[in-house]
């Protein structure tokens, strides 16, 4: 009966879509129908060819790794999709002839910009917390993935929702928000899949084995609840038509502009912050085998972080038309935000106290500290760049750029890679990586990438910044702007070798991942002595 | 038959790390584990404790200073009265005050006279660069050199196509060039002889080859030669029989080595095909007077002023 249900509901979707393609007003959303008759099509074939087969027994004493394995797969290819955008725009930005003439309105910065931002941060980053966020509920939780086949559908919604972003932003369909660019289709989509991906984390919270929620499940859920209540305020939209992909926003002016960076900043603070600090809490207790530092520590941090953090958007708008009163509260609360930060850097190092020698034999933890380690740079500078005084020589400069890849590619891009390495001997049981000479050349090509690239855009940032401020003794600008932007040439080159070396290293990762899964041995049973008593 | 350990659920008999891994100087745990991960119950760092209290304490000395707090129509003021908007104001009428008198000057001096009071001389062109900066340099440079081959003027030589006196430069500036803002914007137009089929292709390539004779680039002698009788017909009138332009039309010369839009046997041939169509905005209503004299006065001296 079920099936018969899941059937018709597919069918129809293929029609509808299939109608509405027909009808479509402009080519992105002709092509975003197309993509959605396609994956319902594709649903319903599966669906029908495993009718009547008995349905798979799902052992409740078994954790549920499916969607985790595919998670991984997914997080490492988009990872690698999203880097070589990031090197072809950096590259375009040292040399303007690389924005092919045959490729305007396609391939040029303007289209390729937001779909690396949206590559790394949503498809490499969000892959990677829905894939590690479904490992750590499971196992700190004693459960299996509550939802039965919601899981998979949390996953395969998620990459239907990355490649309708990135048709989107190819093809032109934006509402110019930065990190919200998708029309309201592709909002509508999305508020779906994350509605299911709430669903099955806290039904398999709900149904935990253990006493208490561990601290992990604690960032996590603040995330997952968060960042679904900012998609939904800050892309309130009107659709101009049902059958095409504009939309009218419902706020204006600087409204607009305020709600836009109370989104933007907590998409960093909750998407890139609060999740990835739940898969710090569990991957590097968990690989340096010891315990977490302080228990109480990991309280206070968690909800000064969560409470203050909301406040710190106007940060982005100092000195704009936004009232005073609300830069003050940006640029106090973002001030506030400086320790809270911090207590997840002392939690992750301290972690390590006893396992300090790993550093020298375990590439993996020499990755997580290092992901802490930037991790703590970049809410240190976070909180000086919102300072007024600071704002007001980094504002619209690159060394926003330089700290948010220290902190993206530094934090985010580091820790995830560590999980990875940790995950998938654990998903594919085998007895451990391909290569630890690999994980060791993958960390140093990486590390170093980083710093030219977080270097190189201080100083150009920096001195673009004295450029455009400076004045003669009349008041008179003393830069034009193309000057500013000839001086930054060389930076612009050695930032783009930092990002070759980035992602030359996750390609070196992915060879060393995929080769863990071909090439080595699955892992032995173990020895009747060694097993746990149950 | 692998081992799947890893993907079976620990009961709530949890395990617990080997007490035989602990350190000896171990302190208490809380008592709870997670998938074998357990959790000291050490206390905050008091560092950190305290520079988190004095944040906060800063912050709100912050508000007591600054505008914060928002109520229904405006927020608290601060004690110090601070707002961005009127510091602004305040920093650009500081210099406007130190500038007054020679904007004043600027605008009274007759045009052609700026250069014998070399203080005012100095600040036009100061003032000149700096509005050419933000205003000019996006198609003419930033050093003036223009885009040659693209249709952006170069400023530094002494070929005009409006000429390059004092007041000539101040007209171009103000009202622009082929814009549909002003009446007084400068306005000439070549026909397109290719497209609107006024010459063949034929007697365009005479033409063409005429032109190149003008400035004694290479050039087919007999074509040039079939082309000098429709180039007077055609041409002359606004160039010039020997090609010299005219900058009371805006006609470029044609017997020097300086092209607007290439001097290649092809750029030529495009130009007189299509015909070219350059446009400049005034900037009468985007600068002030004294401002667009200022410009007038820097370009004047960049090298071609006559």
């Amino acid at each position: 009966m079920w099936d018969y249900l899941k059937l018709a509901v597919l069918g129809v979707v293929v029609v509808v879509a299939a109608i509405a393609a027909s009808m479509a007003r402009d080519l992105p959303y002709l092509v975003h129908m197309l993509v959605i008759m396609l994956a319902a099509a594709i649903t319903f074939v599966w669906q029908i060819r495993r009718a009547g087969e008995p349905a798979p027994v799902t052992n409740p004493n078994e954790y549920m790794d499916g969607p985790i394995r595919f998670g991984v797969v997914a997080t490492a290819f988009w990872g690698v999709i999203g880097f070589l955008v990031g090197v072809v725009i950096a590259f375009q930005l040292a040399w303007p002839e690389l924005n092919f003439q045959w490729a305007q309105g396609y391939l040029n910065f303007g289209r390729l910009r937001p779909l690396h931002t949206s590559a790394v941060i949503f498809a490499f980053g969000g892959n990677a917390l829905i894939a590690t966020a479904f490992y750590v509920v499971q196992r700190t939780s004693a459960s299996r993935l509550w939802g039965g086949g919601l899981a998979w559908f949390v996953f395969w919604g998620y990459q239907i929702f990355i490649v309708m972003a990135a048709t989107g932003y190819v093809l032109g369909s934006t509402q110019g928000n930065e990190y919200a660019e998708p029309e309201w289709l592709t909002d509508l989509w999305l508020t779906i899949v994350w509605v299911a991906f709430l669903a099955v984390y806290m039904g398999t919270v709900i149904n935990r084995r253990e006493p208490h929620i561990y601290v992990a499940n604690w960032f996590y859920i603040a995330f997952i609840v968060t960042v679904a209540m900012l998609h939904l305020v800050n892309n309130a939209a009107i659709p101009v038509s049902a059958f095409g992909s504009k939309s009218v926003p419902v706020w204006s002016g600087v409204q607009s502009a305020m709600i836009q960076w109370w989104y933007g900043h907590n998409a960093v603070g909750f998407f890139l912050t609060a999740g990835f600090l739940g898969m710090m809490y569990y991957f590097i207790p968990k690989q340096a085998e010891r315990p977490v530092y302080s228990y109480k520590l990991s309280i206070m941090h968690f909800w000064a972080l969560i409470f203050l953090y909301i406040w710190a958007g106007p940060h982005h708008l100092h000195y704009t038309a936004l009232p005073d009163w609300a830069q003050t509260l940006g640029m106090t609360f973002s001030i506030m935000l400086w320790m809270p930060s911090w207590g997840g850097m002392i939690n992750g190092l301290m972690t390590l106290s006893g396992a300090w020698d790993k550093l020298r034999t375990d590439p993996i933890i020499r990755m997580m500290v290092v992901a802490v380690g930037f991790y703590g740079m970049a809410t240190f500078e976070g909180p000086m760049m919102s300072i007024k005084a600071v704002n007001s020589l980094s504002h619209y400069t690159d060394w926003t750029i330089g700290h948010v890849h220290s902190a993206a590619l530094g934090w985010n891009g580091m820790i995830t890679f560590g999980a990875l390495y940790y995950l998938v001997p654990k998903l594919w049981q085998r007895e451990g990586l391909y290569s630890l000479r690999l994980v060791s050349w993958h960390f140093w090509l990486a590390t170093i990438g980083i710093v030219l690239y977080a270097a190189s855009m201080w100083v150009t940032g920096i001195m673009e910044g004295l450029m455009w401020r400076e004045v003669d003794a009349q008041g008179f600008l003393v830069n034009s702007f193309a000057d500013t932007v000839a001086a930054k040439f060389p930076m612009y080159v050695v930032r783009g070798l930092g990002g070759t070396m980035f992602l030359l290293g996750a390609i070196i990762m992915c060879y060393n991942l995929w080769k863990t899964v071909t090439s080595t041995a699955e892992k032995q049973p173990a020895r009747a002595a060694a097993v746990p008593a149950e | 038959m692998a081992d799947n350990s890893e993907n079976k659920v620990t009961p709530a008999s949890r395990q617990y790390p080997d007490p035989a891994k602990k350190l000896k100087h171990d302190v208490a745990t809380t008592g709870h584990s997670w998938d074998g991960i357990e959790e000291y119950d050490n206390p905050m760092p008091r560092w950190w404790v305290w520079i988190f209290i004095i944040t906060i304490i800063w912050s709100v000395g912050y508000w007591v200073a600054y505008p914060a707090w928002p109520g229904i129509k405006s927020s608290t003021a601060g004690l110090l009265g601070y707002s961005s908007r009127a510091n602004v104001v305040q920093e650009i009428n500081e210099f406007e005050a130190r500038n007054e008198q020679f904007f004043v000057q600027l605008v009274d001096t007759d045009l052609e006279a700026i250069s014998d009071n070399d203080e005012l001389h100095r600040f036009a062109i100061n003032a000149g660069a700096s509005v050419f900066r933000a205003q000019c340099s996006q198609c003419h440079g930033s050093g003036g050199a223009g885009v040659q081959a693209a249709g952006y003027p170069n400023l530094l030589n002494d070929d005009w196509l409006w000429g390059g006196t004092m007041d000539d430069i101040l007209t171009t500036v103000t009202w622009g060039i082929r814009n549909e803002d002003f009446a007084d914007a400068r306005w000439s137009e070549m026909p397109a002889f290719g497209r609107d089929g006024l010459l063949d292709d034929a007697e365009i390539d005479q033409v063409v080859h005429h032109v190149l004779s003008l400035s004694g680039s290479d050039h087919d002698a007999q074509l040039a030669a079939a082309g000098t009788e429709l180039y007077e017909i055609n041409c002359a009138s606004c160039h010039g029989d020997g090609g010299e332009g005219d900058h009371f039309l805006g006609a470029p010369a044609l017997n020097n080595q300086v092209w607007l839009y290439g001097g290649s046997f092809d750029a030529i041939r495009e130009t007189i095909y299509y015909s070219r169509f350059g446009v400049m905005p005034g900037f009468e209503n985007r600068l002030r007077e004294a401002e667009i004299r200022a410009v007038a006065a820097y370009v004047h001296q960049l090298g071609g002023g006559q």
